[in-house]
């Protein structure tokens, strides 16, 4: 019992040392690195493009049901006029940088971490290792550089989508002036809110993309699967760590800005 | 000429080399002598380890002993510049082809060239249309690895092979699932091209008249061990058994199902 419990522990360890120099390598070789912007130009496209109808939809609707909410609860105290308080601070500070990770996870993060599995599988992966070339630079730098970009612009347009889908509840629907919700917004959110907001972004989109990059291009360590098993035991690891990651990331980060002036 | 004479004119010199994986043993002590600018075939029956012994010799898979000389430097786990050396002096060609399927035939050609070279990019584009021309793909160089025939796949992982100009090629099972016809337009690229390029090769395969025409020695692994490696006239003559059984195969089936059809009970063989 002890001696599984100590082995179990050191291979957590071992793991998370290998997972920090696996993401420093792949920053490092970003150096110098050939045609580095278009790849990561391409990696913006995939994770941002491809990824806005559902920031749009998940950000609208969360929107939409805080304006509904919250108009109900603020409504039996009198204070329906803070509406506009309510969804800004909630959004911006918490639900937009959260529910936007988690969405980017569940679509471009599940798609890198089987891109890679694949590659790896088929000894793509093996072939750019024999020809020389830096598999972190051309495969999971750009990823990485890319993800530090989308992630803040996809969680403001959450957030932005997001205080729309509250006005549409708290003011077209259930007769709020819309004077009074915006300019509650605009008293409520502050430099520090923004700050706090981009920061949980830009740390979310670094941990996730490189917690999925390293599940799909080392989906052949894996021992209790091989092949496209392998590759789908790697994809649902990394749907599932990024995720509680991005949830344990935010309550540390929160912790430690929340009393910042 | 003696042992310590041959080995400072190898290319590449391999000696005891091990790996096993948990309880197998694949490799007990594999040698292979390679001189510079021949093709030399390692023959073996499916699963006795020559893609193994081949990424060895990549670096692909850590041996667990033994020692790997190319051009004269070990290529033993420390030496990473001599192993990046190799890297930059050493293609290899995948049994699967391990093209890149997100990138055209021009891309995969030209990937190599972009990543591990400092030459402009247009002599890049220059080198891999030339070296797409050679294998006569020039064609369908905008189209992706699906899109391509199993035979020009083949030809497209050639093409990105021989692009860096390579010293050594590696070919692993270059005829892996291809017709006759198909294995020996391989075997008649692999010897066309090593003429014209110059370059060393060591083919694994398991297809043992085509390698006896194509190459300039032959090499049998088998149990772990090369237990053969000389002349493709002194593999037919040789009288190991271990040769003879792998040479005679061809006669061993006609036998079987000759005495199968005439009803016989034959004992079936070892692994297949």
């Amino acid at each position: 019992m002890t001696r599984a419990l100590g082995q179990h522990t050191l291979r957590i360890v071992s793991e998370l040392g290998d997972f920090a120099v696996f993401t420093t390598r792949a920053f490092t070789a970003a150096v110098g690195s050939r045609k580095l912007g278009r790849r990561v130009l391409r990696a913006i496209y995939e994770q941002g493009v491809r990824c806005l109808p559902v920031i749009v939809i998940v950000g609208l609707f969360t929107g939409l049901v805080l304006g509904l909410q919250g108009y109900y609860v603020l409504n039996r105290f009198g204070s329906e006029g803070l509406l506009g308080t309510l969804v800004s601070l909630t959004l911006v500070r918490e639900l937009a940088p959260v529910l936007a990770a988690l969405m980017l996870v569940g679509q471009a993060g599940s798609a890198l971490a089987a891109e890679l599995g694949i590659q790896r599988n088929s000894e793509q992966i093996d072939a750019l290792e024999t020809m020389g070339a830096s598999t972190h630079a051309y495969l999971i730098s750009p990823r990485l550089i890319a993800a530090l970009i989308v992630f803040p612009i996809q969680t403001t347009i959450f957030a932005l989508v997001g205080l729309y889908g509250g006005y549409l509840s708290g003011s077209v629907l259930l007769n709020l002036q819309s004077g009074v919700y915006w300019s509650a917004v605009h008293n409520a959110v502050g430099p520090q809110d923004v700050r706090e907001c981009f920061t949980k972004a830009a740390v979310f989109g670094l941990l996730t993309i490189a917690i999925c990059a390293y599940n799909g291009f080392n989906a052949h360590r894996r021992r209790t699967s091989t092949g496209a098993r392998a590759v789908s035991a790697s994809t649902t690891r990394a749907v599932v760590f990024s995720s509680i990651t991005v949830l344990a990331a935010d309550y540390v980060i929160t912790s430690l800005l929340v009393n910042q002036p | 000429m003696s042992a310590a004479d041959t080995t400072t004119e190898l290319f590449l010199d391999v000696r005891g080399l091990h790996k096993r994986f948990g309880e197998n043993v694949v490799l007990a002590g594999v040698d292979l002598a390679v001189p510079r600018g021949s093709v030399i075939t390692v023959l073996g029956k499916s699963g006795t380890g020559k893609s193994v012994f081949l990424k060895c010799l990549a670096g692909i898979v850590r041996p667990d002993g033994g020692s790997i000389r190319f051009d004269g430097r070990s290529l033993n786990a420390v030496n990473a510049a001599a192993r990046a050396e190799f890297r930059r002096r050493c293609s290899y060609l995948f049994q699967s082809n391990a093209l890149l399927d997100s990138l055209t035939a021009l891309e995969n050609v030209a990937l190599p060239l972009e990543q591990t070279t400092q030459i402009p990019n247009r002599e890049i584009r220059e080198r891999s249309l030339e070296a797409l021309r050679q294998l006569e793909l020039d064609k369908h160089r905008d189209r992706y690895p699906s899109q391509l025939s199993g035979g020009m796949q083949k030809r497209l992982a050639l093409a990105r092979a021989i692009v860096t100009r390579p010293e050594l090629v590696l070919f692993d099972e270059p005829t892996a699932g291809l017709d006759p016809i198909r294995r020996n337009g391989v075997f008649e690229m692999i010897v066309k091209y090593q003429r014209q390029f110059g370059f060393t090769a060591v083919v694994v395969t398991h297809d043992l008249p085509e390698a006896l025409v194509a190459s300039d020695q032959v090499a049998l692994l088998d149990g772990g061990r090369m237990q053969f490696q000389g002349t493709p006239e002194a593999f037919s003559l040789s009288a190991d058994p271990t040769v003879r059984a792998f040479r005679d195969s061809a006669g061993a089936l006609r036998d079987t199902i000759t005495a199968l059809r005439r009803g016989e009970t034959v004992t079936s063989k070892e692994d297949l």
